[in-house]
């Protein structure tokens, strides 16, 4: 047994983007928040994503995504999420993702999409703020 | 938490369900109220599993090398339990759990399941919730549990005290042979094995390990094999299952009665240290005397250890005169 919760955090990469730098960037600075990172490396199926966060019993998924490929793969790994019941975790977004794309991103369940350049406080503020608690 | 929704819990784990799993694990990782009921419902179900460490120095392949070892136990349609362990840092409390970047084939194995753990304060090498997380997976009915700790240096030797068989992963070239004699590493570890075998000096290496092993001059049964490996490759990863087996075999013969009585006997020292710190020292600690005494150490009025037989006045008399 041990010590007080921490929230932990998956940062996936979901598609076939060629590197990540990004979500390297969020990853530590959600670590250094004082936040338990995930992080599986690149090209991530929805699958993969969401037995993983299932695994870790994760409190949020932050999806980092430059392909452009968000319409086709958030739409999979919201609906595998609902399906293995990770209804209590926050998922957010960040990476290429157009403005216009948002609105039907936030209708399946994304919290909030972060445009490049966000100033990681900003994400530390919005986790700690949103984080959902546990049933 | 209800007792009904405890037991379901528990019957989850028992039946394998994942999400059962993974949310006892987080349960007795937090802490929370219910951990210790937990605990104890699932205990009845532990022992069946077998338990490997997996220790080394960092950069040695070790994540690499135990998804290997993990596909290749899954041949024989064992299932398997793997704890990976990462250090939290001591500045912001948070972690970077990477681990699971090296074992992307297995997350869709449902005979897998991985979990990442913090080490959060822990300086063993291992999480104190990881023995709990390694019963949650016994008791889930994994054949196999691997657990790979945060890297062996002169401290991180905590890992024997859950696991039945300790691997140790080193690599040509890290300077492992003269740090392995200094950190007594030699004497936890059952399989030997130097990964990354295609670099230069892998013969030196295995030459050194093996010359230390035989300077151990205490009399044991099982004689630590040596076993190169190539993990990115898959090299030398059915010769090294097999040596695990064979671990297994030997302790079957008698030597695991041995070593479960003794990691059991540490087992309960801890829960009984854990219990002490939690009832006493805290109690302790909220008190005025309490800071007073600091006060007194802080102006060389008086020391610690006279502080402490002050404050426990009276408390340990019961023990000392036994």
């Amino acid at each position: 047994m041990a010590t007080e919760k921490k929230i932990r955090v998956l940062v996936a990469k979901p598609g076939l983007d060629s590197h990540d730098r990004g979500a390297k960037v969020v990853a530590r600075a959600l670590r250094d928040a004082g936040m338990e990172v995930i992080y599986t490396g690149l090209r991530q199926t929805a699958e993969q994503i969401v037995e993983t966060a299932l695994q870790e019993d994760v409190d949020v998924i932050a999806l980092s995504i430059l392909s452009g490929a968000h319409t086709v793969l958030f739409p999979r790994i919201m609906e595998l999420a609902k399906k293995k019941k990770l209804d209590d975790v926050l998922v957010f977004a960040g990476g290429i993702i157009p403005q216009e794309d948002v609105p039907a991103l936030k209708k399946i369940g994304i919290a909030e999409v972060f445009g490049p350049g966000t100033p990681t406080d900003a994400l530390v503020k919005f986790v700690r703020e949103n984080v959902r608690t546990k049933k | 938490m209800p007792l009904s929704q405890i037991e379901q819990l528990i019957k989850g784990v028992v039946k394998g369900d994942r999400r059962s799993i993974a949310k006892t694990i987080s349960l007795i990782e937090n802490d929370m109220p219910e951990a210790q009921k937990v605990v104890s419902l699932l205990y009845p179900h532990t022992g069946k599993a077998h338990i490997i460490g997996v220790t080394g120095p960092l950069g040695s392949g070790k994540s690499t090398l135990i998804e290997k070892i993990a596909k290749e136990i899954r041949k024989s349609r064992k299932t398997v339990g793997i704890v990976a362990v990462d250090p939290t840092s001591p500045f912001s409390g948070g972690a970077f759990l990477g681990d699971r970047v090296r074992m992307q084939d297995l997350s869709t194995d449902e005979g897998v399941f991985i979990r990442s753990m913090a080490t959060r304060g822990s300086m063993g090498g291992i999480a104190e919730a990881t023995k709990d997380a390694v019963n949650v997976l016994d008791a889930s009915g994994k054949d196999i549990i691997i657990v790979e700790t945060v890297g062996a240096g002169q401290t991180e030797v905590d890992v024997i005290k859950i696991a039945q068989t300790v691997v140790v992963v080193l690599a040509p070239g890290l300077g492992d042979e003269i740090q392995a004699i200094k950190a007594g590493i030699m004497e936890i570890g059952n399989i030997f094995v130097v990964n990354k075998a295609d670099l230069e000096n892998v013969d030196k290496a295995v030459g050194a390990i093996e010359a230390m092993l035989e300077m151990n001059t205490t009399k044991k049964d099982w004689k630590p094999p040596v076993v190169k490996t190539i993990a990115i490759m898959g090299e030398g990863i059915i010769e090294l299952v097999e040596k695990i087996n064979q671990h297994k075999v030997y302790l079957d013969s008698g030597a695991i009665l041995v070593q479960s009585r003794q990691r059991i006997e540490i087992e309960l020292e801890e829960a009984v240290k854990r219990k002490l710190t939690e009832v006493i020292l805290d109690n302790l600690k909220r008190r005025e005397e309490f800071s007073e005494l600091v006060d007194k150490i802080l102006a060389k009025k008086t020391d610690p250890y006279s502080a402490a037989d002050v404050l426990l006045e009276g408390k340990l008399k019961k023990y000392k005169d036994n």
